[in-house]
């Protein structure tokens, strides 16, 4: 069956929910979302070191999806707005979720699935000597990405990268990734 | 030397030199989504500064959070650093870090491992 963005979404936004978006991933959305979920935290009065983790998570997925999703959608018969991407943060007992979603080119899944593999294969040191490999090695995209996002959100998070691809049509998937908090 | 004071945003630090102190003080966040740009202005400063720098320089960098993009921006002043320590010349770079913040921690002890330059790890306890 093919996959049904609306379903998606009201399937993500159940529970309780911190923050959730669809739309184009612009500059100033990534400010107005960082800046309300920064306020809802401090109300919650969250222990300031989930806090932070949470709220560099946050940033670092934004600015994944800044960089990387696809800017237009052809072939895609959903209306969707030019930089189209998902984000959901959502509270779970103690612990929380910060989830996005994006269409992607078929083309690119082969690399950001191998990328996410190794990245959830390694242990908290060897992600660690990752980071620092590649901070020292590699140099920044044009795009301003550095290849360090991913391993970033894995060493704050500390759990594995939770992540599927659900098949759109020929040319396209949906990526969503679960961060756990 | 040119003076160098950039005022902070909502998504990037100040940035202050302090000549009669020798101190270079980066405070706040670091989270733009196009780091290079912003921190050219300093590396740039910090090459000419190379060129004739104070026996002594500080570096005061107190971040409360930084993005990957920024990351390796902030490793390229470092590595400005570097080589002016490298020059025979004093420079010790002051890494604050709030009470339990472990990762920003470990993020300052990353960066001496990577860095031939003295760091002190400080944590500010509100």
């Amino acid at each position: 069956m093919s996959f049904n963005l609306k379903e998606y979404y009201s399937n993500l936004s159940k529970g309780d929910v911190i923050l959730a978006y669809k739309g184009s991933i612009t500059s100033e959305m990534i400010n107005d979302i960082l800046e309300g979920v920064e306020k809802k935290l401090e109300d919650a009065d969250e222990d300031s070191k989930l806090r932070k983790k949470i709220y560099n998570i946050l940033v670092e997925s934004l600015q994944n999806l800044f960089h990387h999703i696809e800017i237009t959608h052809e072939g895609i018969l959903e209306e969707l707005e030019p930089k189209f991407g998902v984000l959901v943060v959502i509270r779970e007992n103690d612990s929380y979720k910060v989830i996005t979603g994006n269409f992607i080119n078929s083309r690119r899944i082969k690399f950001l699935k191998e990328k996410i593999d190794k990245i959830n294969s390694l242990s908290k040191d060897e992600l660690k000597d990752m980071y620092k490999f590649i901070l020292n090695h590699q140099k920044l995209s044009a795009k301003g990405g550095g290849g360090l996002g991913l391993v970033d959100i894995a060493r704050k998070s500390g759990n594995k990268l939770e992540y599927d691809f659900h098949n759109y049509n020929d040319d396209y998937y949906f990526f969503n990734l679960t961060i756990s908090v | 030397m040119e003076p160098l004071n950039i005022e902070s945003t909502p998504k990037t630090p100040s940035i202050k030199f302090l000549e009669d102190e020798g101190t270079v003080e980066i405070k706040g966040r670091s989270i733009p989504e196009n780091s290079i740009e912003f921190y050219k202005p300093l590396v740039d400063w910090l090459e000419e500064y190379a060129s004739n720098p104070l026996k002594k320089t500080v570096v005061n960098i107190q971040l409360e959070y930084f993005n990957t993009s920024s990351s390796k921006c902030i490793l390229d002043v470092f590595k400005k650093l570097e080589a002016i320590h490298k020059s025979k010349h004093d420079v010790v770079i002051n890494w604050y870090y709030e009470e339990d913040d472990e990762d920003m921690l470990e993020a300052g002890e990353d960066y001496e491992s990577i860095i031939r330059v003295p760091f002190k790890m400080i944590e500010v306890v509100e």
